[in-house]
């Protein structure tokens, strides 16, 4: 199957799990907006998918394009180091019109993948999954406030975005690369696009998580001042 | 007005392609500013020979940036700090009074070292091999306008055939990849009716070949595009990805 033994194929799957990955975290940081609105409509997002058969589907998708995605980074990597030769130069330069995100999206990937794990640990270990296996499930503001009564917990999530912003800037512009959606009118359009779509997403996880670290761990209520 | 510059070349010697190699350090007094890179190489070819010591391999041979042989990895970049040309195009006048220049190879596993400077890049050949050509005969030539090419087309077409597959894009590439060369020879038969007739069998065969051979995968970082001495655009990457993807698609 050429996704996967061509390198032209290998491309094309980090492409598509990468799209869909924004896709999803688009998704996230507009119903992580809805606290800072209001938590009880935060309540309410987050009894709607529960532990609901098309909940539980979708995240199983998800999980999937992670997996995927993740797989492939380390088969790319090992590949790439390999290809590059034994010997490595003495004096090596970034080009100007080189992102530095560009040449170090593994690195930028692991800090995402740590900061994957300690949010996976904090929500879903403590909502969805006692809700499939029958435990006791927390519900979204008790959840919320376990991690955000923490100022530590707001940093590390920061230093996250950060990671993720990087990421994004790059890997948008070099998706639509991938799958051949490029010329040399659309490079610069693409790279626009996904400079503000990364900014814009990346703010609105920042100021839900700031907001929040305000409320539970400062007690310093904004929840609704917006 | 001819200034002089003395310099330190510190150069990757390394006696054949399983020996270990290292860098030594020469040094090099009054070299007129408008000698060229390699004329500094020969200059100082003719001290090492006349010293008795082994003269340093490099490839050369045109010296006017057409032919693709010369190489050569100066202070962190292909063909050196000069952009849009070769090794050859690189004068003295580029460096400063007293600068260590370090020169290296290619590094790439698809390009292994055959003696110092001087790099296998074979593995281009084999690339073009599997299908950089035309492979019917075209007959005598078509009467004017009897295929229309629009200018854009025939442009890019033109601009994708200036590649002289020199291999600065593997070099500057860090996951050694060689799809900027691919997608250039790829994009200049795509785009015009001679290579369109072979174009889903060419675009296969290339990029297994290139697989083949060692080279890494394409992460777009762009330094190819910004290395290369002839300009090749990275638009050309996308193109060669839209007909690989359509070729597969349409077995």
């Amino acid at each position: 199957m050429w996704l996967f033994k061509s390198s032209v194929g290998r491309k094309v799957v980090m492409s598509v799990t990468g799209l869909f990955l924004i896709l999803f975290l688009t998704f996230h940081a507009l119903m992580n907006a809805v606290a800072v609105y209001s938590l009880e409509a935060y309540e309410a997002v987050c009894e709607f998918l529960g532990a609901n058969w098309y909940a539980l589907l979708g995240t199983a998708v998800l999980a999937a394009g992670f997996v995927i995605h993740i797989i492939y980074a380390f088969i790319l990597t090992l590949q790439n180091r390999s290809a590059r030769g034994a010997d490595r130069y003495a004096v090596t330069k970034r080009p100007k019109s080189v992102e530095w995100a560009s040449q170090n999206m593994f690195v930028l990937g692991l800090i995402v993948l740590c900061f994957l794990v300690l949010h996976l640990f904090q929500f879903w270990a403590k909502m969805q999954l006692p809700e499939i296996t029958g435990g006791e499930v927390l519900g979204g503001e008790e959840a919320l406030e376990a991690a955000f009564s923490q100022p530590w917990v707001c940093i590390v999530y920061l230093i996250g975005f950060c990671a993720i912003w990087f990421h994004i800037t790059h890997g948008f512009w070099s998706a639509f690369q991938s799958i051949g959606v490029n010329n040399d009118k659309w490079i610069e359009r693409w790279k626009c696009i996904g400079w503000w779509w990364a900014t814009i997403v990346m703010l609105l996880f920042a100021v839900c998580a700031i907001a929040l670290t305000c409320k539970f761990a400062f007690g310093c209520d904004c929840i609704g001042a917006c | 007005m001819e200034n002089s510059i003395s310099v330190k070349l510190k150069v990757w010697r390394q006696a054949n392609p399983q020996a270990k190699g290292e860098f030594v350090t020469y040094e090099l007094q009054d070299i007129p500013t408008d000698t060229s890179f390699l004329e500094t190489l020969d200059i100082l070819n003719e001290q090492l020979v006349e010293r008795g010591e082994e003269p340093i391999a490099f490839d050369h041979d045109c010296r006017e940036g057409i032919c693709g042989m010369c190489s050569l990895y100066i202070n962190g970049h292909p063909h050196g700090p000069a952009t849009g040309a070769t090794t050859c195009q690189l004068y003295m006048r580029r460096f400063k009074d007293g600068e260590t220049i370090t020169v290296e190879p290619w590094r790439s596993a698809a390009f292994p070292v055959i003696k110092d400077l001087m790099v296998d890049r074979n593995a281009f050949d084999k690339i073009q091999q599997a299908g950089g050509y035309v492979s019917f005969n075209t007959g005598g030539a078509q009467d004017a306008n009897a295929i229309p090419i629009s200018k854009v087309a025939a442009d890019e077409a033109m601009d994708s055939a200036s590649c002289i597959g020199c291999g600065a894009c593997v070099a500057a590439c860090k996951n050694g990849s060689a799809m900027l060369f691919v997608s250039a020879k790829v994009s200049q038969f795509a785009l015009l009716p001679q290579g369109k007739a072979e174009a889903k069998k060419r675009v296969k065969a290339m990029l297994q070949k290139m697989d083949e051979l060692g080279f890494g995968n394409c992460t777009n970082t762009g330094a190819c595009a910004a290395e290369c001495p002839k300009n090749i655009k990275l638009s050309n990457i996308a193109r060669l990805n839209r007909e690989y993807i359509s070729a597969k698609c349409s077995d």
